[in-house]
């Protein structure tokens, strides 16, 4: 049978370590399967179990703590062909937690063996989440205050969809790894090992324990029955293949001559939940059918129904230059948390600035020409008071006219959407008549 | 002619696609989540693959992995997720891996405010890593500089096999803008360079140079690791190696700084001022040097897409002429210290702002008029 080995690079283990003997089962594991070299991974954690890769003739990657299957994951789905195999001991699967769980859940087609030695070996012997309590290590009382965890156990509620556990020195090991490899999905091959370089010097284990521990611990030989499903690259792939619409960018050419126009300003002053944002997209593509430059910015908290929206929009024949707002031209007032937002702005205002607001909001004193509506007596709801204020701009030709905001509406809603705004568009003009 | 309108996030996704990405994993943070959510649109149409990952550092673990299987990978995030992936960052820069990050700046520190901007993260970005090694960070000032810079982006990535950092910030992820996308000149696509030669060793380069490359999974074996290597790709502790690799990755972007060197400069016959911005504020900038200009008082000013390596001749070049030179930054002094380096301290002004609002046209002339 092939081997894999690297006869230049033998291991470098302790004398009586179990990973020499992990080392060779998974070399005849690998052997038995007849595994391209050139097709196979092994990527390896931190620790002794991260040697792992300078010793096999395979491609290898060795990583940060803990990160093993992040770089497998990657690996996997950019080349589907490859047989990936991950080492990690039981340090790297504490730091690594999140990321096991997520292999287990999303069961794309690696190889996770576990070389669970109860203590980090490298470092000196530390407790680990593995560590069992009344296990003397070199975390002096820590391990005494903890329980060690039982990763096959999590890995199956997680949903691993192979999972096995045996000693590491288990005469059918190679078996259960090859069965592990060759499992489309995520496999998780927990293996009990000695120390002998840091764990066996204070407590006993051999192998008759190590076989014993196995035996004490709910027994996983291999498939989950109850997890079993479709691999995810596999998954992913064919998700894929059902969203093919490449999204092609949103362009707007000049449809509408707009002479003399000069630098418009809007600020869009309300809160979460009015589409404010909606409304600056209409104001913009509508500056956009005029042939203008256009840009919208928006500020707004971490909050998503809540808070102040507020939304900013420079329309100009020249190319924009500063985003913010500087002078407004426009200022549509449809909220108190809106305007207490740019409460400051008001006193900068001239006489020549347009501003609109609801009866219902309160803005602080201006010199600008201030015209106050009632959105509710005109039976508009909050949702579309910042779409009624645009209508009432181009009603008022300020900044945008009809010809540019009906472009606009059409570009942006379709269907059921764009007649309702147009039931709104009616509502605003035939309100405004009786003005 | 029909102008694009989209904000600085989406025109990133945009470039990059546009540069060859063909991978993305990211973790959804203000303001960055739109590069993924684009990214989640537009690369499974291409036959590209995008994950969102269980957290920063698995994204990051993700793309490393699939650039050494050969992908051009992209993630974005924002400072604290920078923060997340400083040890992938210090792997794919002792590893070699090609790699673009967007950084949509928002200010800190720590999770700071989700929703405003600064350009918190300038020295952060050189130096958060391990080791010291110079990384090449882009600052593109507006939607379609992110369009543009991805490709420059994704170009030097592969041929310095680095990871590169793409500075952007909210108020330019987030800024919504029209632009004419047929107006930009990007330069041509430039591929990872294959190893070609028999008996590979993966970390084996000229002095100045990033090694060739071949993929996991190809005919040769290839190894990758974050332990410090020979060229063979196996630890050593032997100094002189060492040494030598960590020569070589200094010198490869070190030495050719002048092929990093993005800017923008506009010199006014008859200024004294030389104004140095980057990034969102060289809008603010270029506004307050044309009034300035308009009522003849002409400002010069130059507009760094390059921050590092930084750019140390066409500072010193640009700057000989001026009696007066300002730098203006949205954070409270962070990339003042190396113009201040190259040109000494001695003429150079500091003007910055970390608020969560930009700084003004109005500001910078309060500035630039108080001599
Ligand atoms: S320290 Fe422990 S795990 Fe490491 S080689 Fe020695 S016995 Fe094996």
């Amino acid at each position: 049978m092939h081997s894999y080995l690297n006869t230049s690079r033998p291991p470098v283990y302790c004398p009586g370590c179990t990973h020499e003997s992990i080392t060779a089962g998974l070399d005849r594991a690998m052997g038995s399967l007849n595994l391209p070299a050139d097709k196979t991974v092994m990527v390896t954690d931190i620790g002794c179990s991260g040697l792992f890769d300078t010793f096999f003739n395979v491609h290898a990657l060795h990583g940060l703590h803990g990160r093993a299957l992040t770089y497998a994951t990657g690996l996997k789905l950019a080349d589907p062909s490859l047989n990936v195999i991950v080492t990690m001991g039981d340090g790297g699967l504490g730091i690594g937690g999140a990321h096991v769980l997520a292999a287990c859940r999303r069961n794309l087609d690696l190889t996770l063996i576990i070389l669970n030695n109860f203590n980090f070996g490298m470092t000196g012997g530390q407790c680990s989440v593995t560590t069992p309590a009344d296990a003397v290590a070199g975390s002096e009382f820590l391990n005494q205050a903890e329980i060690p965890v039982d990763i096959c156990g999590i890995a199956e509620s997680a949903g691993a969809t192979y999972v096995a556990r045996c000693s590491g020195l288990d005469t059918n090991l190679h078996e259960i790894v090859a069965a592990g490899i060759n499992h489309k999905g995520f496999a998780v091959i927990e293996t009990l090992g000695m120390c002998t370089g840091r764990y066996t010097k204070k407590n006993r284990l051999s192998p008759s324990v190590l076989q014993q521990m196995v035996e004490d611990l709910p027994p996983k030989s291999g498939l989950v029955a109850r997890n079993q499903r479709p691999e995810y690259g596999e998954r992913y792939r064919e998700l894929c293949l059902q969203n093919c619409r490449y999204p092609e960018p949103v362009t707007v050419g000049h449809q509408v001559d707009f002479p003399d126009y000069h630098r418009q300003e809007i600020a869009i002053l309300g809160s979460a939940g009015m589409r404010i944002v909606t409304a600056g997209e209409l104001v913009c593509h509508a500056g956009l059918a005029a042939g203008m430059n256009v840009s919208m910015k928006n500020d707004y908290n971490i909050t998503v129904l809540r808070g102040q929206s507020v939304s900013e929009i420079q329309i100009s024949p020249r190319k924009i230059g500063y985003a913010g707002s500087t002078a407004p031209t426009v200022v549509l007032a449809l909220s108190d948390e809106g305007v207490q937002q740019r409460k400051k702005l008001f006193a900068t205002l001239s006489p020549g600035t347009f501003v609109l607001k609801d009866k219902s909001v309160n803005i602080p004193p201006c010199t600008a020409e201030v015209y106050e509506v009632d959105f509710k007596e005109w039976k508009i709801a909050k949702p579309d008071w910042a779409l009624a204020a645009l209508c009432f701009l181009a009603t008022k030709e300020q900044a945008i006219n009809w010809e540019m905001l009906d472009i606009a509406l059409k570009a942006q809603f379709q269907g059921k959407i764009y007649l309702s705004a147009l039931g709104i568009a009616d509502k605003i003009r035939c309100a405004m008549a009786t003005l | 002619m029909a102008l694009s309108f989209m904000d600085g996030n989406e025109a990133l996704a945009r470039g990059a696609i546009a540069a060859g990405c063909n991978f993305f994993a990211g973790y959804p943070i203000t303001p960055a989540t739109t590069i993924l959510s684009n990214m989640l649109k537009m690369l499974p149409p291409r036959g590209g693959v995008c994950l969102q990952g269980e957290d920063e550092i698995a994204s990051m673990g993700y793309c490393i992995g699939a650039s050494m299987a050969g992908k051009k990978a992209l993630t974005a995030t924002s400072g604290p997720g920078i923060s997340l992936y400083s040890e992938q960052i210090s792997f794919a820069i002792g590893g070699e891996i090609p790699l673009v990050i967007a950084d949509v700046q928002r200010l800190g520190p720590s999770t700071g405010s989700a929703t405003r901007g600064a350009d918190s993260d300038i020295q952060f970005l050189q130096w958060g890593s391990t080791g010291g090694v110079p990384v090449i960070v882009l600052a593109p000032k507006d939607a379609l500089d992110c369009y543009l810079l991805a490709r420059h982006a994704f170009n030097y990535a592969e041929e310095f096999r680095c990871p590169v950092f793409i500075a952007s910030n909210k108020e330019i992820g987030m800024t919504k803008e029209s632009f004419d996308l047929e107006s930009v000149t990007l330069p041509a696509v430039v591929e990872r360079k294959a190893f070609s030669g028999v008996n590979y060793l993966p970390f084996a380069a000229e002095p100045d140079a990033a090694p060739p490359f071949l993929p996991i999974g190809g005919n040769t074996l290839v190894r990758q690791t974050s332990s410090t290597h020979g060229p063979d790709g196996y630890i050593t502790n032997d100094p002189e190696v060492i040494a030598g690799s960590q020569e070589r990755l200094r010198r490869k972007i070190l030495d050719h700084v002048e092929r990093i060197t993005l800017y923008e400069e506009d010199i006014k016959p008859g200024s004294d001022t030389l104004i140095i911005s980057y990034g969102v504020t060289v809008r603010a900038v270029a506004d307050a040097v044309e009034i300035l200009t308009e009522a003849g008082r002409p400002v010069s000013s130059l507009t760094l897409k390059s921050l590092w390596p930084v750019p140390e001749a066409l500072l010193l070049e640009k700057a000989a002429d001026f009696r007066r030179v300002v730098v203006v930054e949205m954070n409270l002094g962070q990339y003042v210290h190396e113009i201040r380096r190259v040109l000494g301290g001695g003429r150079v002004e500091f003007f910055g702002q970390m608020n969560g609002v930009l700084i003004t046209p109005t500001q910078i002339m309060e500035v630039l008029c108080n001599a």
